[in-house]
């Protein structure tokens, strides 16, 4: 049994350095689709979280019993019946959100992040672990969702959750809220990334450079 | 016939499910560097979603009245089992074809496209042949927006790009121009 890592770095893998959204480009479907409010980006990432963990929780539990030939397809059923659950729980209590979700609910089963994290994690690991990996890809996609969501609504509508923030002079950019606000919103983000990585990995080179010319110095 | 052909317009360019509905982004992003692979691709997908149509026509008119909540399970089921018979009913009778789409199938069989559709048609209550026209339009739609995509990525490959929106940070930009050129289309109807 592949034991890699310690619990708190299994837990914190997947919420930055291995972010499901940001950095493995998984999941792209909802965390494009349903950003256009923070209130519906939460919601989908707070779906996406109960499925992911229920679904890990399961495949862990049950991992022994699972012939290897039909896992895939095991893994699918447990996600689709976590799916309908939270698609009827949100319906119940939240019908306005369930409604702006719309089909992607449903789609959470086909979402790659939560059957990688089976294939990959929770099918290998024993459940204490499982559940660390789960509660850490989860919360690194609910941090993404947050991202896009605040930026397209705080752009798109000049508000954040449903408070108006620049008063009534705002021409809100309503590009940010319609289809393409989504690809151009994770384009810039990604953008962002990029630099901030690679300013990183100059500072990185720069501090290397000072040390490495203080030992010369003290050699 | 009139809402037939509308349903089919509207599927491919005013709701195109890449660019509008941001269905079936993975193999978007992955196979739309060449225009050959895309086409591939767009093939084998217009063929998956013509067989998830007719599957979630059968299954919403003649099983899922009787238990709703099966919903979910039964079209994954029944959809990706389908496709994977389809297959080796294709790789007996023409290895050509197969070779064509073989990849390609397993990687679809259910991807948020096909249960995108699925969904989609259950929820608008579309009958057999609209759900069909559906399928054609939302397939030859994907098709449209992958070569598409592949060709403005083929001549990426020759310009000059800012160093740190090299990768997947241009081509989502490149995507979201393209879905605003597609938002050019909803003055033409809207379903």
């Amino acid at each position: 049994m592949p034991r890699k890592g310690t619990p708190g770095q299994v837990l914190t893998r997947g919420i930055w350095r291995e972010n499901p959204v940001l950095i493995q480009m998984l999941g792209l479907c909802p965390a494009l689709a349903v950003t256009n409010t923070v209130e519906n980006a939460l919601a989908m990432g707070g779906a996406t979280f109960f499925v992911l963990f229920c679904s890990s929780l399961l495949v862990s539990s049950f991992k022994r019993f699972i012939p290897q030939e039909v896992r895939i397809s095991t893994f699918i059923l447990i996600i689709a019946t976590f799916v309908t659950i939270a698609d009827m729980t949100l319906e119940a209590i939240v019908p306005e959100i369930h409604k702006a979700l719309g089909a992607f609910i449903a789609l959470i089963v086909v979402n790659c992040i939560i059957l990688g994290r089976q294939e990959a994690f929770a099918s290998k690991n024993s459940v204490p672990r499982a559940l660390l990996d789960a509660v850490g890809t989860g919360i690194g996609f609910i941090i993404a969702m947050f991202l896009m969501g605040a930026l397209r609504e705080v752009v798109g509508y000049g508000s954040f959750l449903g408070y108006p923030l620049f008063g009534s002079s705002y021409e809100p950019w309503i590009i940010m809220i319609l289809p393409p606000g989504g690809f151009l919103s994770i384009g810039f983000i990604l953008i962002a990334l990029n630099w901030w990585q690679r300013r990183q990995l100059e500072r990185a080179k720069a501090r290397e450079l000072v040390e490495g010319a203080l030992v010369g110095r003290a050699a | 016939m009139g809402d037939l052909f509308w349903i089919f317009i509207s599927a491919m360019v005013v709701n195109n499910f890449t660019l509008f509905y941001f269905l079936g982004l993975c193999p978007f992003m992955g196979v739309s560097g060449r225009i050959y692979t895309a086409l591939r691709m767009g093939a084998a997908d217009i063929f998956v979603l013509t067989i998830a149509s007719t599957c979630a026509w059968f299954l919403n008119t003649y099983i899922l009245p009787a238990a709703p909540y099966l919903r979910l399970i039964s079209f994954i089921v029944v959809i990706a089992s389908l496709v994977q018979i389809t297959e080796m009913a294709i790789k007996k009778l023409s290895p050509a074809l197969f070779r064509a789409l073989g990849i390609y199938l397993p990687l679809i069989t259910t991807n948020c496209a096909i249960l995108g559709l699925a969904i989609f048609q259950t929820n608008r209550g579309y009958n057999f042949l609209e759900g069909l026209s559906f399928a054609l339009g939302g397939g030859l739609g994907l098709t449209l927006a992958l070569v598409l995509m592949a060709s403005i990525r083929e001549d990426l490959l020759f310009s000059k790009v800012p160093e740190i929106a090299k990768g997947n940070a241009i081509v989502f930009i490149i995507a979201g121009i393209l879905s605003l050129a597609f938002m050019g289309f909803a003055g033409l109807l809207s379903v």
